[in-house]
Formats: structure tokens, C-alpha cells, sequence
């Protein structure tokens, strides 16, 4: 895998990031070393092993169906700054 | 005993103090005077509860109803919870008095304290104003060496959070098993390496934070429904017969001398008081813990981070242009450099053609470390080593080191993380002013027993 410009660029875009060329000028070096100490797990036999989600067993957490007291409405858009007749109000979802 | 008709009057000077303390050292993002005075008054008409009186301070990722909580972030710049974390639930409700939100890096991101978000200050060590306080709970750690007032702390570890600043400043830091504390109301980097834990000066001290705040919680599907101990009768038991294993790895290259003589000191004194130590071997945890866990701490961080996006809480801007040109322009305004590095890092490593090699691959060397911890564990109270492998370094040398040189501090405190041990860091000794701390660890749910060994050390 090539770590360059156009890949952190792609990868950023990904993320809803914008990065300026001097943080990709100070990211590229790094992302290249970072990865290149992360391949050291390349070597290890995982065969038949299975992944960890959670370091500790849990059980499914099921909860009878039945309504609960939770966030009233005015408390879900209390710390938005864009709402409008009780809604979140976002960007434009089309166009440039 | 507490004197509680005086309580209004002894906040009000605790407040005082804090913000002088604030002025040279920012352990606090935000001192929340008014909700510390309207809790003093309600304790001086009904004075109850196992934290009765004793000042409380979070850390700024932990929500505090009405109290500016942004996990040291611009991102969350004028977010105020409308709900308590579970954690701060349950010690209001034992009496606690929440004195403000402690300095942090931004999300937890950092071993130092220093990759603040912006427009926030770093605290510095309360021993040596150039050195670093650790972290990333670094203001919880730095108040609570320089409190002269009861005080507890609530700080947060994902892989070595609590840990580390706790050695750096000479105080205690108790990271429980993971999902032993409700992480409700955590303002999440890595959901399932996640852990609130207390910061004391005493063991007894940290072992009450944590039988109060302990528990499960519907509100928290990973909170486990297990009974919670009387930790605080853990303190002061003999340690006679306890079986204590050196990680053989954790010494030698790569830690400092000195840190390394304090801390066979600090094993010695466990030996005099009648511990049985031998040496184990952690091997493959030693070789590959840091990149399984950065690889999966960086994954999970990058999914989380997705919701800040300038629309429902936080930072915001202007509406204009499209969904996307909209969220890069706040997200990018606002993240720190560290975020960034960390969101892109990790939504690489989870793409299309990568995750297997990745993130699947360090979910899979996980279960391996956490076989191996569970081996040694047997017929073994606790492991032990050195916290950090250096004592609290200067500012100047922190900015000396590559990103990857500074995930590499994290050597000793990222494998209990991974592996959701319970570990707790207790100061071994000093090298001149600099404290030195030295980690236990335990199986899954065996805090007790870092407790009771944790008292033989302070």
C-alpha cells in the first residue's frame, strides 16, 4: 500500500476532513512511519482465532418492550444553534 | 467528622483556592462555583451520604448536568449535558460536591496532557512547572496532588489515561475492569476499551469513589451486572501470602534507571510486608500490544468522532453550502491536530481492502493478549511493573517526539487496557521531587486485591 499525498487526501475526504498542504506536508512523513510500525503484526498466526469486540464477555443486554421515560424533546435540541419548529435544521443535502 | 454548618463558607474558600491553583497550573477547563455553593447549601440542611462533603472534580470528558463538558474539545465548544453521567449521578447522590471540569487532551488523546484542543491550556506538573502533568487526565491528576481539601477526582482511561498521569504526579489512579463503571454519559473515544475510574491521594480514598460510582446500569449495555465489593475494606488488609508476578519484559531497555530502582523498591517493601514474588513472562503482549491497541483505539475513535458534525450540539457555523462541504468545514475548523491525525489513521485502517489487515487483524492479536494476561493471572494475585518508563519529561523533550515515538510511552499502561484489567497506579517513590509510580494489575473484577496491595505502598 502506497502512503502518499492523493491517498491521505482520498482518506480525509472520507472523514468529512479538510486538511491543508501543510498538514498533509506534516501527516505524510508520520502516517508512513506509524503504519510501517503497525505492519509488525503481519507476522503473527491468527488462524482460527476470534477477534475480541469487547475485552470482557458480555451478555446480550435485552430489556422488556415497554416505554421508558427518556430525553423530552425541548432537551434534544437544547445545545443546537440551528433548529426550526422543533427540528434540527442541517445544510442544504443537495448542490455543490 | 465533617462539620457541615460551616460547609457553605469552606466551599466558597475551596473554590478560591482552585482558581489560584487554576491561574499557574489549568488543571480545570471550567469551575463550576454556583453548582458547588447550591450543592453545600442542600448538604448543610441534610447532611448524608458516603462522599458527604468531599469535593469532587471530572474530568472534562464526563458529562456534568448544565456544567460546559467538552472532553477538551473546540468541537463541543458551548455544549452544556441536560443529563448527568451515570458516574456523577451516583456520587451527587452520596454528597459529593462537583467543583469543575479537569484539562485533559483533546478526546484522550495523548500521553501527556499536551495535545489540548484548541483554545485550551495544558496543565503542568505540580512538582516541576516545565514538565508534563501526564495523561490524558492530566488536570485530575494535578489537583488532586495539590488539594489541600477532601477531594476525589473522576478521570477516564482508555489505554492508559488515569495511569499515567497518576505516576507523573504521584497520586492514585484506579482503572476498574471495563464495564464496571457506567460509561453513560462519557463523551466516548474507544467504546470498548473506554474506563472511568477514580484519582485519589489515598488507596481507602479511591476504593470509596469506586464502591459509590460502581454498578450496573440500564443505560449502559456494556456495564456489567456483577455485585460491587466493599472495596474500602480492602485497604489495610494483610498482604500475607499474596502471590505477586515482575512482568519480566518491563524492565531493562528502554526504562529509565531510576525508575526502574524505585520501583524494585516499591516491590520490595510488597515482599517485606509478606508477598510472595516471582517473575512472569508477557512475551507476545510485550511485542504487539501497542499496535493492537492503537489500531483499534484509532478505529473506534474515528466512527465516534463522526457525530460532531456542527448541527446538534457543539461548535457550529453558518448553514451554508451542502451536507459535506458543511461538516469538513466544522470538523476541520475545530479538531485538533492529534484528532485529525487520529480520525484519518483510523478510517484508513478500516477501509474497503485494509480492515482485515488491520482492524481485524488487532481484534485477533487482542484475544491472544487477553489469553495470555489470563494465563499468567492464574495462581497470581497481580503483575507488576513500572507505570511509565521515564519520569514526567519536559515540555521541550515532548516536542522533540514523532507521533509514533509518543504512542511508544504507552508501553506499560496499554495491555491491562486492552485486555480490560483492572490496574492501578501507586507512587513507588521519588527521584529528587519527581514522583514515580509503579502498576498492578489484576483479573477482571479483582480490584480488591489492587487495593489491598495498593495500601501496603502509599
Amino acid at each position: 500500500m502506497k502512503v502518499d499525498r492523493e491517498m491521505i487526501k482520498h482518506v480525509a475526504e472520507v472523514a468529512r476532513l479538510r486538511l491543508t498542504e501543510k498538514e498533509i506536508e506534516i501527516f505524510l512523513p508520520q502516517m508512513k512511519e506509524i503504519l510501517s510500525a503497525f505492519s509488525e503484526l503481519d507476522s503473527i498466526d491468527v488462524e482460527g482465532v476470534k477477534p475480541s469486540f469487547q475485552p470482557f464477555q458480555l451478555k446480550n443486554a435485552m430489556r422488556d418492550d415497554v416505554a421508558h421515560e427518556s430525553l423530552s424533546h425541548e432537551d434534544a435540541l437544547a445545545n443546537s444553534k440551528s433548529t426550526k419548529d422543533g427540528y434540527f435544521k442541517g445544510p442544504s443535502a443537495g448542490g455543490a | 467528622m465533617i462539620d457541615f454548618s460551616e460547609i457553605v463558607e469552606r466551599t466558597h474558600k475551596v473554590i478560591e483556592r482552585i482558581k489560584r491553583i487554576n491561574e499557574s497550573h489549568h488543571y480545570f477547563n471550567y469551575i463550576s462555583e454556583d453548582l458547588a455553593i447550591t450543592q453545600a447549601e442542600k448538604l448543610k440542611r441534610n447532611p448524608h451520604g458516603k462522599l458527604a462533603g468531599i469535593y469532587v472534580s471530572v474530568k472534562d470528558n464526563i458529562c456534568v448536568k448544565g456544567i460546559p463538558s467538552q472532553a477538551g474539545s473546540a468541537i463541543l465548544d458551548g455544549y452544556r449535558p441536560v443529563f448527568n453521567a451515570t458516574a456523577v449521578q451516583r456520587a451527587i447522590d452520596e454528597g459529593a460536591i462537583i467543583i469543575g471540569k479537569t484539562s485533559q487532551d483533546e478526546f484522550g488523546f495523548g500521553t501527556f496532557s499536551t495535545n489540548t484542543g484548541k483554545g485550551f491550556r495544558h496543565p503542568v506538573n505540580p512538582f516541576d512547572h516545565e514538565r508534563a502533568a501526564g495523561g490524558s487526565s492530566g488536570g485530575s491528576a494535578g489537583i488532586t496532588a495539590l488539594a489541600d481539601f477532601p477531594h476525589i477526582s473522576l478521570g477516564e482511561s482508555t489505554g492508559g489515561s488515569i495511569a499515567a498521569p497518576a505516576s507523573f504526579c504521584g497520586v492514585v489512579g484506579l482503572t476498574p475492569t471495563y464495564g464496571r463503571i457506567s460509561r453513560y454519559g462519557l463523551i466516548d473515544y474507544a467504546s470498548s476499551l473506554d474506563k472511568i475510574g477514580p484519582m485519589a491521594k489515598t488507596v481507602e480514598e479511591a476504593a470509596l469513589m469506586l464502591e459509590v460510582v460502581s454498578g450496573h446500569d440500564m443505560k449502559d449495555s456494556t456495564s456489567i451486572d456483577a455485585p460491587v465489593d466493599d472495596y474500602v475494606s480492602y485497604a489495610g488488609k494483610s498482604i500475607s501470602g499474596m502471590k505477586v508476578g515482575i512482568i519480566k519484559e518491563a524492565f531493562g531497555k528502554g526504562v529509565s534507571p531510576e525508575v526502574e530502582d524505585a520501583v524494585r523498591a516499591g516491590i520490595s517493601r510488597l515482599s517485606d510486608a509478606g508477598a510472595q514474588i516471582s517473575e512472569i513472562s508477557l512475551p507476545f503482549t510485550s511485542r504487539h500490544c501497542l499496535s493492537s491497541y492503537y489500531i483499534l483505539a484509532m478505529c473506534e475513535a474515528s466512527t465516534n468522532l463522526a457525530k460532531f458534525c456542527g448541527m446538534r450540539y457543539g461548535a457550529h457555523a453558518p448553514l451554508e453550502g451542502n451536507f459535506n462541504s458543511y461538516f469538513s468545514k466544522v470538523r476541520s475548523e475545530n479538531l485538533g491536530e492529534e484528532a485529525k491525525r487520529r480520525i484519518i489513521l483510523g478510517t484508513f485502517a478500516r477501509m474497503s481492502g485494509f480492515r482485515d489487515a488491520y482492524y481485524m487483524k488487532a481484534m485477533k492479536v487482542r484475544t491472544l493478549i487477553i489469553n495470555e494476561y489470563k494465563k499468567a493471572l492464574q495462581g497470581i494475585d497481580a503483575l507488576v511493573c513500572p507505570t511509565m518508563p521515564i519520569l514526567p519529561p519536559k515540555f521541550s523533550e515532548i516536542g522533540k517526539l514523532s507521533p509514533l515515538q509518543n504512542y511508544m510511552m504507552d508501553i506499560m499502561t496499554v495491555g491491562p487496557n486492552l485486555a480490560g484489567l483492572p490496574h492501578i497506579s501507586v507512587a513507588a517513590g521519588r527521584v529528587g521531587k519527581l514522583p514515580v509510580g509503579m502498576m498492578l494489575v489484576a483479573d477482571h473484577l479483582e480490584e480488591k486485591k489492587l487495593i489491598t496491595l495498593g495500601s501496603v505502598l502509599q
